[in-house]
């Protein structure tokens, strides 16, 4: 009897290892939804390029288990982007999802996916719902939240003392976040706020209004072509000389400058991360990214790469046990990895508290242009909308 | 453009509809024993966009125009029932011409609004583009679609560009429909619908006068017929079923965003009516199958789908002057002939 | 306010570049050729591309129009002299399938990050137009190309064989084939001039706008639209149309809100359509 339970026992002992062994060497399944075709398509590309090089800096592991990766496209449309998330969730069963890098994209994925219980890691897309009222325990933005590039460069231009400045950016959500997100910290007179369509090609009846304004700076946001054609035509107007251009992240770095030529010179920029971050993992990626795609990194790059590690440290935290949600939630939260962008933390909303430098376009010694770092704008910059998260724990 | 033939429905264009439906009926087990619910959602996705494509081919294929402005009225569609549902979780009621109107859930009554709302939309933009014809039409339904886009994107209360989410329960008289199986039956079922009544259309009356027009606009004024409110009730009835089916969509997915309503997206429901073959009332229905399962497949498959897929697009032209259907037909001759 | 007129204008003149080309081959040869876009990238991408290599602007001139235009008697022999006799829908999907592959086949090549395509140092300033009003160099330089080749077009359809084509509207084939026409050698011809005008557009908007795969679409629809609003196969449509946008849109972008706009231009062409069915100056009787 004694026998025939040790027996039992010891089956049941061997077949419990063999499915924990099972679970452990079966692939992490990765989610990477993202713009890939389009005009959009070189975000989506630097996003998944970045990516890419984070995997192979960890030999395809992260936290020690081998990782498979999905890649999609979701043509900048919410509903591909949602068809593509569920088909992940549902037929690849992913463990983690991430890469979106339009927050309406992101705003039609995120719910679905995250009451799936599965995890959603931000490369980009931060939109300020989901930071406040609408936060979930299983999202993180590993990124940034929308407004806060544009809230540093309004606390920049607000210590610089610019008495007036005039704004534009494109008449969508995220161009109003922006806004909103400067006039949170810059108090200066507003002589002019115009709102344009959303990829609009000539901008020359704005600038001459610019023109006619006379405004000390220009707060801009245009991501994407849209900035390369108004960067290209202000500085063809002759404007750029007389009336200095301020802007966010993303809008004049390393996905778009090549285009933009000498039109970008002297742009300053609020920014996370930048080429010339001088911590020691920071080096290591902007030199392994140039010898792999033979050009220098945006922050979407550096971002999705960040992400990369994150994951790297918080899965092996919690010991390749990504089934364990809640273990891995509460790895993540912590943050300890070493981040190229030096300092990096959660907040309780799960969005970052990090730190923005003031950048501005300059040529380096190979004629090529890039941001060059100047000083630190802010310590510790926490997003305004985490007061109103209220956790579901 | 579909030949003028006014006996239309040969036994062919009787089976196939209901071979179609019952193949899409089959999806839901089939998805059950190979584990997979996913295929479901994008099955009911091939419905929502074949009802739609269905709806556009009473204009495109048998009335002859191609109209760009299919995915402004699936849009408003999707927004009728988002923006009912929206009302209702903002305990919030809407203040039309006085009244005031709590919203809805109820997709008994949201959806047929999305419907009439549409079909008024359909009827005042028709009753504006049908005085041009050939290429002006196919632009000045796309200037509509692109001013209905634009309005979308402007609606800042409902998400403007965002989109707007529906985060209330849906139902359907009280039945509760966010049961997948469930949705997906029902929307089945109104395609079934759309097939019967737009099937019943083209062979009527109405229907032979709608293809005579396209094809001699002015024997067809000669004989007394003027051919105009024929077209309008056409593009109506066409307008009205694809708010139905945006507003299916919004259901389905729970969101509705401006980019369901944008050019692009009608040029898509024109591609699947082609795809599909725009002589017989079946034929979109098949090319929405073929149209949302290869964008799946190809996009997740490379990233450089776009030039595979454009190049299907040009062969499919090329060869197939009928669309797929075409195929159903040379089979079907082909066993005839044995 | 001069300033407002003149950029209207110069956008104007930029739209009729792209719309004249499209026009031609509409009106002659009876083909909606959604692939004009697909040649206005293939414009400013060479046009960047030999600039880039060579250094030479000047060179890059030449460069972008043979080869779009080279370009587009490719397509033309190989494809879509099949479509002429196709009804305008099989035309619209054949040319759209072809946008598709054009902006992939480009991205492939090119890769991904937009191209960069500097001014030469002459072009790149502005000039003084009046006391305390700089205008761009470059644009005024748009500007005379345009209206050149608006003057040269001009000529050739008054003073032409092929003029008189395009003034009837539409070729017929068999008669012109009767009367010892080689009428595919003389469509290849239209159909790779129609295509140098898209490069030429290209390369001008090349210094102003981004070059990046998919800057074709944007700039096709309002092309379409001059098109239409004109008359399609009009010439002199296509140009009084294109300087209609042009100013309607800059004045639009001032003085209306930002969602009006946006929308003005469509709102426009909803109009002149609505009462003027077949555009402007309609060329089929």
């Amino acid at each position: 009897m004694t026998h025939m339970f040790r027996a039992l026992s010891f089956a049941a002992c061997f077949a419990a290892l063999a499915t924990a062994v099972s679970a452990q060497d079966a692939p992490i399944r990765i989610g990477f939804i993202t713009t890939l075709s389009g005009p959009a398509g070189s975000i989506g590309q630097e996003l998944a390029d970045g990516f890419k090089l984070g995997l192979a800096k960890t030999g395809d592991t992260l936290g020690g288990r081998k990782v498979v990766v999905h890649y999609a496209d979701d043509q900048a449309k919410p509903d591909i982007g949602r068809q593509h998330a569920d088909k992940m969730v549902e037929s690849d069963k992913v463990d983690i999802l991430t890469g979106v890098n339009f927050s309406n994209v992101l705003l039609a994925i995120a719910k679905p996916v995250l009451d799936a219980g599965v995890l959603y890691v931000s490369t980009n897309a931060g939109p300020s719902q989901l930071a406040g009222k609408q936060c979930h325990p299983n999202f993180f933005a590993a990124s940034f939240q929308n407004d806060t590039t544009s809230e540093a460069i309004g606390i920049h231009m607000q210590e610089k003392g610019i008495k007036d400045v005039y704004i534009l950016a494109p008449n969508y959500p995220a161009g109003k976040d922006m806004v909103a997100g400067f006039k949170r910290y810059y108090k200066g007179a507003v002589v002019g706020e115009v709102y344009t369509a959303f990829n609009q090609l000539d901008y020359s009846a704005e600038i001459a209004q610019i023109r006619a304004a006379k405004p000390s700076a220009v707060f801009f946001f245009y991501p994407g072509g849209m900035g390369i054609n108004f960067v290209k035509q202000y500085d063809q107007a002759g404007l750029k000389q007389q009336i200095p251009l301020y802007t966010g992240a993303f809008v004049v770095d390393q996905s778009v400058l090549p285009a933009m030529g000498d039109a970008a010179i002297g742009v300053n920029t609020a920014t996370l991360w930048s080429e010339e971050f001088p911590n020691a993992a920071s080096r290591e990626f902007a030199a392994a990214f140039e010898k792999t795609y033979g050009r220098i990194p945006s922050p979407y790059a550096a971002d999705s790469y960040d992400t990369v590690l994150m994951l790297d440290a918080a899965i092996r935290a919690s010991a390749g046990r990504v089934d364990d949600k809640a273990a891995l939630r509460r790895a993540l939260e912590k943050a300890d990895f070493a981040s190229i962008r030096g300092h990096f933390r959660f907040n309780s909303n799960h969005f970052p508290i990090q730190d923005y430098y003031l950048t501005t376009v300059e040529k380096d010694g190979k004629g090529r242009l890039y941001n060059k770092l100047g000083e630190r704008i802010v310590e510790g910059l926490k997003d305004s909308y985490a007061t109103t998260c209220t956790m579901a724990p | 453009m579909a030949e003028f033939d006014p006996h239309l429905p040969r036994p062919v264009e009787r089976l196939a509809p209901i071979v179609v439906v019952g193949l899409l009926a089959a999806v839901p087990p089939l998805a059950q024993v190979l584990g997979d619910p996913f295929l479901i959602k994008v099955a009911t996705r091939v419905i929502v966009f074949a009802i739609a494509a269905v709806a556009l081919n009473l204009v495109l294929g048998f009335a002859g125009m191609v109209s760009l402005l299919q995915a402004g009225l699936f849009g408003v569609g999707g927004y009728v029932v988002a923006i009912a549902a929206h009302h209702i979780f903002e305990a919030e009621p809407i203040g039309i011409a006085g009244l005031a109107w709590g919203g809805s859930a109820d997709l008994a009554l949201t959806l047929p609004l999305a419907a009439v709302v549409a079909g008024l939309m359909a009827l005042v933009t028709g009753m504006v583009s049908l005085r041009t014809s050939g290429p002006y039409f196919l632009m000045i339904t796309l200037a509509f679609d692109q001013m209905l886009y634009y309005g979308a994107v402007a609606l800042q209360k409902y998400g403007g560009d965002d989109g707007l989410q529906i985060l209330t329960p849906l139902t359907l008289a009280g039945w509760d429909v966010s049961n997948r199986w469930r949705f997906f039956y029902f929307a089945l079922a109104l395609l079934a619908v759309t097939l019967l009544v737009v099937g019943r259309l083209v062979g009527s009356r109405f229907g032979i006068v709608l293809r005579a027009a396209a094809e001699n606009e002015r024997r067809v004024a000669v004989s007394g017929i003027p051919p105009y409110p024929y077209r309008l009730a056409a593009f109506v009835v066409s307008g009205a079923v694809a708010g139905l089916a945006g507003g299916l969509l919004a259901a389905g997915q729970q969101f509705v965003s401006p980019a369901d309503m944008h050019w692009v997206r009608s040029g898509d429901f024109v591609v699947m009516a082609v795809l599909g073959g725009l002589s017989t009332v079946w034929g979109p229905v098949v090319g929405a199958a073929a149209f949302v399962v290869l964008e799946l497949l190809l996009s997740s498959w490379t990233q450089h789908w776009q030039l595979v897929f454009g190049l299907i697009i040009v062969a499919v032209v090329l060869s197939l002057r009928g669309g797929l259907a075409d195929l159903v037909h040379l089979l079907g001759r082909s066993g005839g002939a044995r | 306010m001069i300033e407002q007129t003149l950029n209207g204008v110069q956008l104007g003149v930029m739209l009729f570049l792209m719309a004249s080309g499209l026009t031609l081959v509409f009106g002659i040869m009876n083909f909606i050729n959604l692939a004009h876009g697909s040649l206005y990238m293939a414009g400013a991408f060479t046009a960047a591309w030999i600039q880039n290599i060579s250094g030479s602007f000047l060179l890059a001139i030449p460069a972008a129009i043979l080869l779009t235009a080279a370009l587009g008697v490719v397509f033309e022999v190989g494809l879509f002299r099949r479509f002429y006799a196709r009804n305008h829908l099989d035309q619209v999907l054949v040319t759209f399938g072809i946008v598709l592959v054009a902006n992939e086949a480009t991205r492939m090549i090119f890769g991904p990050v937009p191209l960069r395509m500097p001014l030469p140092p002459l072009l790149a300033g502005s000039v003084e137009i009046l006391p305390g009003l700089p205008y761009p160099t470059f644009r005024l330089v748009v500007l005379g190309v345009g209206l050149a080749v608006a003057g040269l077009l001009w000529v050739i359809v008054m003073r032409t064989r092929i003029g008189m084509w395009v003034r009837a509207g539409s070729s017929n084939r068999p008669i012109a084939a009767a009367m010892g026409v080689d009428v595919d050698r003389v469509f290849a011809a239209l159909f790779a001039v129609g295509a140098a005008l898209a490069g030429l557009a290209g390369l001008m908007a090349g210094p102003i706008l981004a070059v990046q795969v998919g800057m074709g679409e944007p700039i096709l629809i309002l092309a379409l639209v001059v098109t239409v609003i004109g008359g399609i196969g009009s010439i002199k449509g296509a140009f009084v149309a294109a300087l209609m946008v042009g100013l309607v849109d800059t004045f639009g972008r001032v003085l209306l809100p930002p969602a009006l706009g946006s929308m003005v231009i469509f709102l426009l062409m909803a109009l002149i359509l609505a009462f003027r069915p077949k555009g402007l100056f309609p060329v089929h009787g």
